[in-house]
């Protein structure tokens, strides 16, 4: 951005193991997403290493960071960004398209997996059709689909109530469950301690990195 | 990139996005129809153009007599002047290289017969030469020649009209009309593209009615082509000399600008040239204004298209979509959507102009006509406009960082 560019983040250094289920926190401007963007291949740090796998995310143009985004990462977000003019099979199918796979196994892939969050019956609806909750959970089973390495999720509640938001949990908990690892941006202290471990971020530097007794979101469904 | 997967993606898209599609299409069918249309109707009213006067022969000069307006060598004003046979054979032998045939015209309206019907004709005495002026067509028999000029034959060639007026089914030639007070033999038929009036025409040989009328050498008009290729300006200059000719001849001052007059085609020929030019011009203007507004309504709908699906391709690109990925599938939902609108629009206009022929003639357009080249060449040019269009926002769109894509409301 030249000359008016900003210092976001001042210097990081935290990894996450395998199965982890990691909240990161911290209030607005705080950098929280900026980290998440840099883990997501979406945005670039301007120094630092970030290995992913062993394998260096680094010198990244677009088609390599799409390559990788696709391989590694499933990205499940605020506003759900499912694609409102496909059902909620085809959503969840998308990444596998850009993986190659044809179309009868990707349709039978996102299927196993609308079944998994629930939404078998819905296979056919367009997000339209569907509640908040319901579009999150096709949002969670299309980040599912291409078996990601790490699931970025960045405010997954931040647009549903209470309620439906213990239910994504919930979700997000059994994956996690799984042995899949999930890194969580959010700024709701109750969504965070569903989590294992949290990172509190001020100002681009954590302030603050602990190990938590999970609280399991099914008690509240 | 162009697997079955990808077709089956792209016509899932087009069809799940009817509203999109249909703007798509609706205004490249609509812009090639437009530039078809107006195209067609230009070259229609050319035709009009054409017909009106390319009906007769073009290198022709017609003489007339008139009435001197001045006194001259001894001889009062307002004196009427007569051409005659020598008049004729003087043009003929001072400027034979540059003519290619002469014919005078003597111009009578008779009562014609045969058996029960008649009718009033106007009839034309004339030489050979006059079939060339005229451009008639002789659809049976044949027209006049030397020998019945010289035999003073009673022969007549009939108008077609006349043939259908006097004779109904009946064969005219070899058949004996009354034409006046003497009976001429029916020997041809002609059919003229200059219009009804030109075929209830009929032809008789100039010497005949020169005997019929006194055995005089009397002369109306002479109607003379000249040779093509001495050009406009020869044309003129072959002009001024005849008219000096036979100003000399007929002691007429020089200056006295109504004793002899002289049509030249070539003059009115050069005009409507300009006027052809100057509509072909105009056709041009219209054909490449309607393509440029075609060029820039299709980029509009294109870049509207690629801005709309900003946020679509944000969530793509976050789901693996590599640039080329994303800018070749929304390129090739564009230009498939404009190559199979563009060519209905073609043919829809190709269509309708093949339907109008014959039933505009009365707005001066006449067979509208479009060559399937240049229908083909401006739908093509609408659909690579359309293509770059949708190219430089998919570009661009492919290149926003993800993130900001997905922000994109």
């Amino acid at each position: 951005m030249g000359s008016n560019s900003l210092h976001v983040l001042k210097g990081i250094n935290f990894s996450v193991e395998q199965g982890e289920l990691v909240a990161i926190m911290g209030s607005s401007g705080s950098g929280k997403s900026t980290l998440l963007n840099i883990l997501g291949m979406l945005d670039e740090a301007d120094s630092g290493i970030y290995t992913l796998d062993t394998v260096p995310i680094i010198d990244l143009n677009e088609t390599k960071a799409a390559e990788y985004r696709n391989k590694f990462l499933g990205f499940i977000f605020q506003s759900f960004n499912l694609i409102n003019y496909k059902s909620a099979v085809e959503n969840v199918a998308l990444p596998l398209y850009y993986q190659g796979k044809s179309r009868k196994e990707r349709n039978a892939t996102a299927l196993e997996y609308l079944d998994r969050v629930g939404l078998k019956p819905w296979a056919d609806h367009l997000p339209s059709e569907l509640s908040g909750g319901q579009k999150q959970r096709v949002a969670i089973a299309r980040a599912m689909a291409a078996d990601p390495k790490v699931l970025l999720a960045d405010e997954p509640t931040g647009a549903l109530d209470s309620k439906t938001s213990c239910e994504v949990m919930d979700l997000i908990q059994k994956i996690n469950d799984e042995g899949n690892t999930i890194l969580v941006v959010t700024h709701e202290e109750d969504i965070a301690h569903m989590c294992k471990r949290i990172v509190y971020l001020k100002d681009g530097v954590i302030v603050e990195d602990k190990k938590i007794d999970q609280v399991r979101a099914s008690q509240y469904v | 990139m162009f697997s079955r997967d990808t077709w089956k993606e792209i016509f899932d898209t087009i069809r799940k996005n009817k509203l999109r599609t249909f703007l798509t299409g609706f205004t490249m069918a609509l812009g090639i129809f437009i530039v078809v249309i107006l195209v067609g109707f230009t070259n229609g009213l050319q035709n009009t153009f054409e017909k009106f006067f390319g009906d007769d022969a073009t290198n022709t000069l017609f003489v007339f007599p008139g009435r001197t307006s001045m006194p001259y060598k001894g001889y009062t004003s307002n004196r009427r002047i007569q051409f005659d046979n020598s008049d004729l054979k003087d043009i003929e032998e001072n400027f034979a290289m540059f003519l290619d045939y002469i014919t005078p015209r003597i111009t009578r309206s008779s009562l014609v017969r045969y058996k029960g019907e008649s009718n009033n004709y106007t009839n034309r005495a004339v030489a050979p030469a006059h079939q060339f002026s005229e451009k008639t067509i002789i659809m049976k028999g044949r027209f006049l020649n030397e020998n019945d000029i010289n035999i003073r034959a009673k022969y007549a060639v009939v108008g077609r009209l006349v043939a259908k007026d006097l004779f109904k089914e009946e064969d005219p030639i070899g058949k004996y009309i009354t034409l006046g007070d003497s009976a001429f033999k029916v020997i041809g038929v002609f059919q003229d593209d200059g219009g009804d009036n030109e075929e209830r025409l009929i032809y008789i040989p100039y010497t005949t009615r020169q005997l019929i009328e006194k055995g005089n050498d009397k002369i109306e008009q002479i109607i003379l082509g000249f040779n093509p290729s001495i050009g406009y300006a020869g044309a003129m200059a072959l002009e001024k000399n005849i008219t000096k000719l036979l100003k000399e001849k007929k002691f007429i001052a020089r200056e006295d600008r109504s004793g002899i007059f002289i049509r030249n085609i070539a003059d009115e020929l050069k005009q409507n040239q300009q006027f052809a030019q100057v509509l072909g011009f105009i056709a041009l203007f219209f054909a490449i204004g309607t393509i440029i507004a075609g060029i820039i309504g299709v980029s509009n709908i294109m870049i509207f298209v690629v801005k709309e699906r900003t946020k679509e391709i944000g969530i793509r690109k976050a789901l693996g979509a590599t640039p080329r990925v994303v800018i070749s599938t929304i390129l090739l939902e564009a230009t498939t959507i404009t190559i199979l609108s563009g060519f209905s629009g073609m043919l829809a206009g190709v269509l309708i102009l093949q339907n109008l022929e014959g039933k505009l003639e009365d707005y001066f357009i006449t067979n509208p006509y479009i060559d399937l080249g240049f229908a083909v060449g401006a739908t093509l040019i609408l659909i690579i406009f359309g293509s770059i269009a949708g190219y430089v926002p998919a570009k661009r769109a492919a290149r926003i960082k993800p993130i900001v894509a997905l922000r994109d409301e």
